[in-house]
């Protein structure tokens, strides 16, 4: 055994990082074009299906106005609205993973898609309809998240294992609430409630407050990329390498938390992005969270868009909930990665 | 170069008495060994010590300057630590590991570059452990996960470390090729101190013990004067033999 001497040196500009780049770039410059790629065949298969040349024109302000209509009213808010769907939850997950350090952890797993259903199937309940249903997931489930976060906070200290087990109880309350509702419910509202609780993008109004949560989100966690590498080696570690923990942990609490409230209030509880993409990114690009993070969004988008479009389209003109089908897809290749990984 | 105050220290250990509070100063130079039976807070004072758990009463100056009121970045461009356990919840390679070592010293913005690789592997390569670099962490033995964990620390290359017993799992060879590299660390003028179970380890690479009983009693001092038998009998409740070797005590537990 010999000794080296890595010298101290302070934070200084220093270049020679191309391989980083490159092992961040490639994998993003590639999700990123499939990203697109699943946009275009979204936008161009529905209950009828568009030639590709007919969307490139109407993009470039050509096509004809039924087109138009059908491409820029219809089809892209839908398509844009199931990206930032996928994104907010494939990014929701990863974040709830490193909080509670759990892989097991997925967006909806303190409760929030419980409080935001029982939102929503009262507003359903109550005969209203779009808006007021969105605006009543919300409220439901914003509730949720500070009523797991105080009573995990409770009179002791927070830690993640507690604030798992607060979650996870609260969240069969909820179930059992859900239920009821479901129990006492008349039949002819049942479908749309069950639909909703399966995932359905049909509720998306606006796909924009949706994909601008998104993109801020992203830029609020830019510069933390990596304290969240650290934080993901356990709290005194990541301390001892000068982490600021708690703050942190609330921060991501926060976040993720703001995430799925807005992904649930867009689509209902969509299952399986939030605990999927982010593994299965893993198994292929490792656990380096400045690649990880900006991966879940294009991959969970990705997904999303696909699966919409199927839901869209196997039984046209009728939709399946879009939540069934990430289940379908998503459910095998991760088991196919799981079984090939090392 | 940094050292480390303690003064009028006692820790919170919970449900014990206040016993006796510490204030010793660790400077450049110096290689520490806290010994003391289970349960004696030896692990707890080295978690105090890097402001991982507030002390129950007492102060410690990290350059003249109260722990506390430092950043969590700062105190880690100064002083690091060998935690004895380690969870690795989601898998991560040897080399990604020891890099981690960086943090502390780049911004935000900042990506690890040729420099800070050099140093990881340099790291790695002290302990022994370069051949593992693509390995995942979670598939080494103990011994070479500790080995990985002290290569992080060089990596950090802080001046003051704290080692919360740094050669638990190694094999004989491991443990003294550690705690050179821990002594050659003081000789360039980095401060060292760190809880060991080994008292003959203790008597050849420390220069300074500090006991800690379990009642809260605490005696410090340069190593010569307080590897005293019947002080040892007394910290661990075990009858030793003792022998001279070199000019180094030999402690060798005694069958009842």
């Amino acid at each position: 055994m010999h000794d080296a001497e890595p010298s101290n040196h302070s934070a200084a500009p220093r270049p020679g990082h191309t391989s980083f780049s490159r092992q961040i770039g490639i994998p993003l410059l590639t999700l990123s074009l499939a990203a697109l790629m699943a946009m275009i065949f979204s936008i161009a298969h529905g209950s009828s299906s568009i030639p590709l040349q007919d969307v490139i024109a109407v993009f470039t302000g050509q096509g004809s106005d039924l087109q138009r209509t059908l491409i820029l009213e219809l089809r892209l808010p839908r398509t844009l609205s199931a990206f930032a769907t996928g994104g907010l939850l494939a990014l929701a997950g990863a974040l709830m993973q490193i909080l509670l350090r759990n892989p097991l952890a997925d967006p909806y797993i303190l409760g929030i898609s419980g409080g935001a259903a029982v939102g929503a199937l009262t507003a359903m309940l109550a005969g209203l309809g779009g808006f007021l249903i969105s605006g009543s997931a919300l409220i439901g489930a914003l509730s949720a998240t500070l009523l797991v976060f105080g009573l995990a906070h409770g009179t002791g200290s927070w830690t993640p294992s507690r604030l798992l087990l607060t979650g996870v109880v609260v969240a069969s309350g909820w179930g059992a609430v859900i239920t009821l509702m479901l129990a006492l419910s008349p039949p002819q509202r049942l479908p749309g409630m069950l639909y909703w609780l399966m995932g359905d993008l049909s509720y998306a109004r606006t796909p924009w407050p949706a994909l601008i949560i998104l993109l801020m989100v992203c830029l609020v966690l830019t510069p933390f990329g990596r304290s969240l590498n650290v934080l993901a080696r356990g709290p005194l570690q990541a301390a001892a390498l000068g982490v600021a923990v708690k703050p942190m942990e609330a921060l991501i609490y926060i976040l993720a938390s703001l995430l799925t409230a807005v992904a649930v209030t867009t689509a209902g509880s969509v299952g399986f992005v939030g605990l999927i993409v982010p593994h299965m990114l893993r198994l292929m690009l490792g656990n380096d969270q400045r690649l990880i993070l900006p991966a879940c969004v294009l991959a969970g988008g990705t997904l999303l868009t696909l699966a919409d479009t199927l839901a869209r389209t196997i039984i046209a003109p009728e939709q399946l909930p879009v939540g069934v089908l990430t289940a379908l897809l998503g459910v095998p290749t991760f088991l196919f990665l799981l079984y090939r990984s090392r | 170069m940094s050292c480390l105050e303690l003064k009028d220290l006692i820790i919170d250990v919970p449900a014990r008495a206040d016993g006796r509070a510490i204030s010793l100063s660790v400077e450049p130079g110096q290689v520490w060994g806290v010994l003391g039976p289970n349960g004696a807070g030896k692990t707890t004072l080295l978690h105090t010590l890097a402001g991982l758990r507030p002390p129950r009463s007492g102060q410690i100056l990290l350059n003249d300057e109260p722990l506390a009121s430092l950043k969590r970045r700062a105190i880690a461009q100064h002083l690091g630590l060998v935690f004895q356990e380690r969870q690795d919840g989601f898998p991560a390679t040897v080399r990604e590991t020891a890099l981690i070592g960086r943090h502390p010293f780049l911004s935000a913005w900042q990506m690890e570059g040729a420099e800070d690789i050099n140093q990881a592997e340099a790291a790695l390569a002290a302990l022994d452990v370069a051949h593992l670099g693509d390995r995942l962490v979670s598939t080494l033995s103990g011994g070479e996960r500790q080995r990985v964990a002290i290569a992080t620390l060089l990596t950090q290359a802080p001046e003051i470390w704290l080692a919360d017993e740094p050669t638990n799992h190694l094999d004989l060879h491991h443990q003294v090729a550690v705690l050179e590299l821990l002594s050659r660390q003081a000789a360039a003028g980095k401060a060292v101190f760190m809880c060991l179970h080994d008292l003959n380890l203790a008597a050849r690479w420390c220069d300074r013990i500090l006991l800690l009983y379990p009642d809260g009693e605490a005696c410090w001092g340069d190593t010569r004067s307080m590897l005293i038998p019947s002080a040892l009998e007394k910290l661990y409740n075990q009858r030793l033999i003792t022998t001279m070797i070199d000019g180094t005590p030999i402690f060798i537990p005694a069958r009842d």
